[in-house]
């Protein structure tokens, strides 16, 4: 994808590194990283109070997963941050919503047709079955699918979230997760989701290096074929 | 976003492929010099927003604590009470459930009811913020108060809920006897010797929903579940709903709450 310059504009030499997070969207996605991970953290010691969940007979974060961490088990303290960095999640992520909509980022995430069929191609070249990758944009068709899925997510654990919180004042949003224990469980599993999503996103980043990582910083990448510093 | 919406149908492929390629192509670049100061600016901010944010994190850690949680956490619970307070509506009511749902209610706590209780001479203490006695009652003065049977969804502050029937007298009623005091910003609830004791705010008290319990599940409620006479209230979390009530005191002035004191939230509403 090396650019191909025309000669006339050579003189100035303007294209070495290419605008690809605006600020705005660096700032929300570094800001939401630590409070969704005092969010899981604080939401812990909230589910160590009543484990209520298990697959067949697997206790899901058992005792001993808590005392590996060190995380001392204390269901106040859990409560006090949940709903005091609750309300820095929800702002930061109206405010990304947003931006994403008055800048039209979203055309660069949301995915269209082609894409959910282009998806399963990526994971291929990804997985080093495949030769060529579908073309893409700023994101691959993978890429589009899961990032609108995790914004999805993070509205859906928002409201699950004050489901769960006010289930009585706000009754009809509860009612919607077909009553208290449903939005329990819908807050839940978004919760593995995002874990899982961090596990993949991370690998995926690592696989992508650092210039890559390094426009989720700077904002711009280097174009293929220039130093990496 | 009509023509938007024409594009996608009408785009062939190769339109589409540019289009997307055009995503990267078309994006401002810069020169490499240029790029050497953005990231110089953008790596000394990060490094600094990183630093900022642990020492941010761990100095909330070591705020010092208003009833056992930071400060800052406190208010914020303080805060949420205030939002919430506020859209609060004394004839919205709870969703109720259907008889074939409910169950006796899971134990879950024994602080204030350890002691065995003689149900033959308990008498509800009634005082005013001061502590003068402004009323002594018997279980069938309570009894002769409107019956208000409710089945809710009991919710516990470790997150486990309970569909069950409890059926007494709405606090409200009761709170006719004392006229004087029906204003009064908060009521406290004891148990006798005032091992366990909350303070609820006014709006709670006064809701249809909120009644001074003597039976459950069509029968006389057990000294487990707070015989002979407890407050419950789908409104607040369990630690609120107070069992083996001796002392009912209007005040306004925010009494002292057993859990609140241990680093729950005082308003503890749902």
């Amino acid at each position: 994808m090396t650019a191909v310059t025309d000669p006339a504009e050579t003189t100035d030499v303007s294209n070495d590194a290419v605008l690809k997070h605006r600020s705005g969207n660096r700032w929300m996605h570094w800001i939401n990283f630590p409070i969704l991970t005092i969010m899981i953290w604080s939401g812990l010691r909230i589910y160590w109070a009543n484990r209520a969940y298990s697959i067949g007979p697997i206790d899901l974060f058992p005792e001993w997963f808590n005392e590996a961490l060190g995380l001392e088990r204390r269901l106040a303290k859990g409560m006090a941050f949940h709903f005091t960095f609750g309300w820095l999640f929800t702002v930061n992520g109206i405010a990304y919503g947003l931006y994403l909509w008055r800048t039209g980022g979203w055309r660069k995430i949301v995915p269209d047709r082609e894409h959910l069929k282009e998806a399963f191609g990526v994971v291929l070249h990804d997985l080093g079955l495949r030769k060529t990758a579908p073309v893409q944009g700023k994101y691959n068709a993978a890429q589009r699918i899961i990032y609108t899925a995790v914004i999805l997510m993070g509205g859906l654990i928002g409201i699950s979230g004050f489901a769960i919180y006010k289930p009585i004042q706000l009754s009809w949003l509860t009612a919607m997760f077909g009553g208290y224990e449903g939005a329990r469980l819908v807050h839940f599993l978004t919760t593995m989701g995002f874990v899982l999503f961090f596990v993949v996103h991370l690998v995926q980043v690592g696989r992508a290096g650092w210039s890559n990582f390094a426009s989720m910083i700077t904002g711009y990448e280097r174009r293929n074929g220039a130093s990496r510093d | 976003m009509s023509a938007e919406t024409a594009r996608a149908v009408t785009e062939s492929g190769r339109d589409r492929q540019a289009r997307l390629r055009a995503e990267v192509d078309d994006a401002p670049s810069i020169s490499a010099g240029e790029y050497r100061g953005i990231s110089r600016r953008s790596f000394l901010t990060a490094g600094a927003a990183v630093a900022g944010g642990v020492f941010g994190f761990y100095g909330l850690q070591k705020r010092p604590e208003i009833d056992n949680i930071p400060d800052v956490t406190r208010r914020f619970h303080r805060l949420n009470e205030r939002i919430w307070s506020t859209g609060f509506r004394d004839d919205h009511l709870a969703p109720t459930y259907s008889p074939a749902e409910s169950s006796i209610l899971r134990v879950n706590g024994r602080i204030g009811i350890r002691s065995e209780i003689d149900l033959e001479t308990w008498t509800l203490e009634v005082h005013g913020s001061d502590g003068t006695v402004l009323g002594t009652h018997t279980l069938d003065e309570i009894m002769a108060l409107p019956k208000h049977e409710m089945i809710i969804e009991h919710k516990c502050v470790e997150g486990w809920s309970q569909v069950t029937t409890w059926a007494g007298a709405r606090f409200s009623d009761f709170q006719g006897w004392y006229p004087k005091y029906a204003d009064t910003g908060y009521v406290a609830l004891e148990t006798p010797g005032g091992d366990y004791y909350v303070g609820n705010d006014r709006a709670t008290m006064d809701h249809p929903q909120t009644l001074l319990v003597y039976e459950m599940v069509g029968g006389p409620l057990d000294q487990e579940h707070g015989a002979p006479l407890r407050l419950a209230t789908p409104l607040k979390y369990g630690i609120k709903q107070l069992k083996r009530i001796g002392v009912v005191r209007f005040t306004d002035v925010q009494p002292a709450d057993y859990w609140a004191e241990r680093g729950y939230d005082y308003y503890a509403a749902l």
